[in-house]
């Protein structure tokens, strides 16, 4: 007994808000990032049980596409962590709010 | 089977993620995260897409997540000082929206099925390998190039931003 | 369907006795092949030629009192030598180190799994192997082991992709992920010979992934004291050490199936002879194996350590053009001869 679509839908909603309520609530940039993976995921699995119902690969396809995106994301957002840390010796991101320093 | 495999695993992903965003320590935080993309490879195996969990936990658990752990350690931030009471107002409007969000998303989706009416019959080789390497190197090849492009971009990117002196 | 599942419990506790058993006689190998190569003579006084040594160190750490520190972050710090343990033994899954055998009106492959995408299966699992090191040096709380902690991260990230990389020209020689069918596919001439470069690759890469010397940055005793796990005592350190040497086991078996044949035999077509064809296959794949398992401790007393910056200097700017070097090569020899 495969679930219907639409628990699928509704669990990848909830991982979302998840992940929204995450980034509205903390100060941390780096859990802010992990809040932002949180709603990337909550895509893929929307994604993926659409490419399940419909018996179509394309939706795979763009959740490859969507994880590329979020290591290139990941990889160029730390590095600017990392800097801004050198900078300003914090990760709150109430701190960030200067274009340059 | 799948059913109650699918519960499991989505109950360990909700509350994991929950904690991603609740635990104050960041260590604790990357860790819980590392188990919801665990259960979300479970999740995408009962969906059929093999590859894709198989991506999953190589790419997000062993690469990113990895990344993460280094930059935390790197940094070294501690507990998380001012975490808000329970008691602050804009808790309570997060909450609230976060609420409305989701009934929102409920009561739309509730009516899905009548829509897009039954499942697809299964073919059982839906995410293998090989059917995501065929589609992805024939009808997406251009997409796939320009992702590449995407990920040169970004190792010079981050290449560049840590250097030090720039000059 | 009964006998089916007893026949998977056994083969998995066959692979996990039979590894546990090896990690302890692979540290006494270990300590005598140092007191040759150092000339001396190593372990020689519990049992004979040193025999019962394993046995008195299992003890001995078990009974050694297990330490935790003040300031330790208490719930990683229990779990990390799980963490580094647990995917050690999980690898060797999808391993075949037999080529099997016609018992009970069926056919049982030398294999605890055979999945579909089974090098894939591998680097997923080895991939979250790092956790436990990092972690735990993460939560002794000590600058030394989050130092340790740190190097390994990097490094396990750096070396994984030379490692990836080298293996897909494998792939596009066999077509298949399949640890299986890589293996049928060697019968006759050995990958090692399709694909010189990529072993070579493969081989340095495996040495970094297992925290081994030339590249144990992470443990490196002179500069970190014991590294990642200073701090553990008593079983704990045990199952870092097991985890480690696991590693390794898993890691030479892993050469041998991708490039020396696996469990086939020169010349001889074991499946035609039965019960003793199978044995046969066993015993090429063991010796095959046990081959690389010295040769792991051959390295690590004649070579020195890397520095930090020459092993990432060797990890992103020789092996990774290099095994892009190699999987053009390769993709241009299927394309046009």
């Amino acid at each position: 007994m495969t679930p219907p679509l639409e628990y699928y839908l509704w669990f990848a909603a909830l991982l979302f808000v998840i992940g929204v309520a995450g980034v509205l609530l903390r100060r941390n940039v780096i859990i802010v990032f992990m809040s932002i993976e949180l709603m990337l995921n909550a895509v893929n699995v929307t994604f993926i049980a659409f490419s399940r119902q419909m018996n179509n690969i394309d939706g795979q396809i763009f959740v490859f596409f969507v994880m590329t995106l979020a290591a290139a994301e990941v990889a160029v957002g730390l590095a600017i962590i990392v800097a801004m840390f050198r900078n300003k010796e914090s990760i709150n991101i109430e701190d960030m709010n200067l274009l340059k320093w | 089977m799948t059913e109650s495999l699918f519960f499991v695993f989505a109950a360990m992903a909700i509350v994991s993620a929950l904690m991603v965003i609740l635990n104050r320590n960041p260590i604790y935080s990357a860790v819980s995260l590392v188990i919801t993309l665990f259960s979300l490879a479970g999740i995408f195996l009962l969906l059929e897409a093999y590859f894709l969990a198989v991506v999953q936990i190589i790419i997000y658990a062993g690469a990113i997540m990895v990344l993460f752990l280094f930059v935390i350690m790197l940094l070294n931030p501690g507990k998380e000082a001012k975490f808000l009471s329970p008691t602050n107002p804009r808790i309570l409007i997060i909450t609230l929206l976060s609420i409305a969000f989701i009934g929102m998303i409920f009561t739309l989706v509730s009516g899905t099925a009548n829509y897009i009416g039954e499942a697809a019959s299964s073919t059982g080789d839906l995410g293998t390998t090989r059917n995501i390497g065929l589609t992805l190197f024939t009808k997406y090849l251009l997409p796939f190039e320009i992702a590449s492009l995407l990920l040169l971009v970004s190792l010079v990117g981050a290449v560049l931003m840590t250097k030090r002196n720039l000059r | 369907m009964l006998i089916d599942i007893a026949i998977i419990i056994i083969k998995i506790m066959i692979v996990i006795g039979g590894i546990i058993t090896t990690v302890a006689y692979l540290i006494l190998a270990e300590r005598k092949v140092a007191g040759f190569i150092q000339e001396r003579y190593g372990p020689n006084r519990v049992g004979l030629w040193g025999l019962l040594q394993p046995i008195a160190d299992g003890v001995k750490t078990l009974l050694k009192e297990d330490i935790t520190p003040a300031r330790a972050n208490r719930i990683i710090y229990h779990l990390a030598p799980a963490m580094v343990l647990a995917p050690a033994l999980v690898t060797f899954a999808v391993v075949p180190f037999g080529s099997g055998i016609d018992a009970f009106g069926r056919h049982i492959a030398f294999q605890v799994a055979d999945i579909g995408i089974g090098i894939l299966f591998i680097f997923a699992i080895t991939s979250i192997g790092v956790y436990g090191v990092v972690l735990g040096g993460w939560s002794s709380n000590n600058k030394y082991s989050l130092l340790g902690g740190l190097r390994s991260s990097a490094q396990m990230i750096s070396y994984e992709i030379a490692l990836g990389l080298s293996v897909i020209g494998i792939l596009l020689l066999t077509g298949s992920l399949r640890l299986n069918d890589i293996v049928e596919a060697q019968i006759g001439m050995w990958n090692v010979f399709r694909q010189p470069v990529a072993f070579l690759i493969f081989l340095v890469a495996v040495f970094a992934e297992t925290n081994r010397l030339p590249f144990d940055l992470a443990e490196s005793e002179q500069e970190l004291i014991a590294g990642y796990h200073i701090e553990y005592s008593g079983f704990k350190y045990s199952m870092f050490m097991l985890g480690e040497y696991s590693n390794i086991i898993t890691a030479s078996a892993l050469i041998v199936t991708l490039f020396f044949g696996g469990w086939t035999v020169p010349f001889i077509d074991v499946t035609k002879f039965g019960y003793w064809g199978a044995f046969l296959s066993v015993v090429s794949f063991a010796v095959k194996t046990g081959f690389f398992l010295f040769l792991y401790l051959w390295v690590r007393w004649t070579l020195p350590r890397f520095r930090y910056d020459q092993l990432m200097h060797l990890g992103w700017k020789v092996l990774l053009p290099l095994a892009l070097l190699n999987l053009l090569f390769t993709a241009a020899w299927i394309t046009y001869a």
